[in-house]
């Protein structure tokens, strides 16, 4: 397969996400939405290492392996920032999240 | 041939799974579905021969990251949205179109675009060869990564540490 099949998917997966995050009003779901989004990302650095001109200095892939830490890291305080919201307002609904206006 | 059929059928498995993380009503649904993605990434991952970054996705993605979310949505069950009351009716529609503008000019530029493949063989990475090169060149990010992950954790933790109001003096 060529790197286009591979790039598209990623941007398709990237659009999903982004849809994801723009539409649901879970807290939880629009998490599950910059993830996918991420991991689109992820997709693109390791289509460009495999295709690229240089594979042999692995670039892409250290570049997605320290994303992909940078990724967990971010889920983590992200769901435990929802459990603390619910903890305080009994709901993870982001339309209910009004008190948080500056 | 043998390749482009397994390339459709992880890019089906992975996309199939994004939307129905899009359109299913359960909150668990969407994590298992999630799950799903992430899999199907991971073989795209060892398709393009990165078997080190397949294999970490599985072990974060799959193993710790779908897991968290299914705890999370348990913990925070019962918080009195409807089940048909997911979907944000009022943004509903801006964020499709916008989710689709975006997808359809991503698409459209990759198509015209004259990027220089080379059109050697998948690259053999071993493992050894990626410990060297983080314990080397890239000792530097390594370590800030360490020092992100003890501060996520600690900050994640606090943060969703139960306050203890009768304990505050």
């Amino acid at each position: 397969m060529n790197m286009t099949a591979y790039l598209v998917v990623a941007a398709l997966l990237f659009a999903l996400g982004l849809g994801i995050a723009l539409t649901r009003r879970n807290a939880i779901l629009v998490l599950i939405g910059i993830e996918l989004m991420l991991n689109a990302a992820n997709l693109n650095l390791i289509a460009f290492w495999r295709f690229g001109a240089h594979p042999e200095l692995m670039t892409g892939m250290l570049f997605a392996l320290f994303s992909i830490a940078v990724a967990a890291a971010e889920a983590s305080v992200g769901l435990g920032l929802v459990i603390a919201w619910f903890r305080h307002a009994r709901t993870s609904d982001l339309d209910a999240m009004t008190r948080m206006k500056g | 041939m043998i390749d482009a059929l397994v390339f459709l059928i992880f890019a089906s498995l992975t996309l199939a799974g994004a939307v129905a993380a899009a359109l299913l009503r359960n909150l668990v649904h969407c994590a298992l579905s999630l799950a799903v993605t992430f899999a199907g990434l991971a073989l795209l991952y060892l398709s393009l021969g990165a078997q080190f970054v397949g294999f970490t996705q599985v072990l974060v993605y799959i193993g710790a990251v779908a897991i968290l979310v299914v705890f999370a949505i348990l913990l925070t069950r019962g918080s009195g949205a409807l089940p048909g009351n997911l979907i944000s009716t009022s943004a509903w529609r801006i964020g499709w179109v916008a989710a689709v503008a975006v997808g359809y000019v991503l698409v459209a530029a990759l198509q015209h675009a004259p990027f220089a493949q080379s059109t050697d063989g998948a690259p053999s990475v071993s493992v050894k060869q990626i410990g060297q090169a983080l314990m080397g060149p890239y000792v530097l990010p390594l370590e800030i990564v360490a020092v992100l992950l003890t501060v996520a954790l600690i900050g994640a933790v606090i943060v969703a540490m139960p306050e203890r109001q009768g304990e505050k003096q």
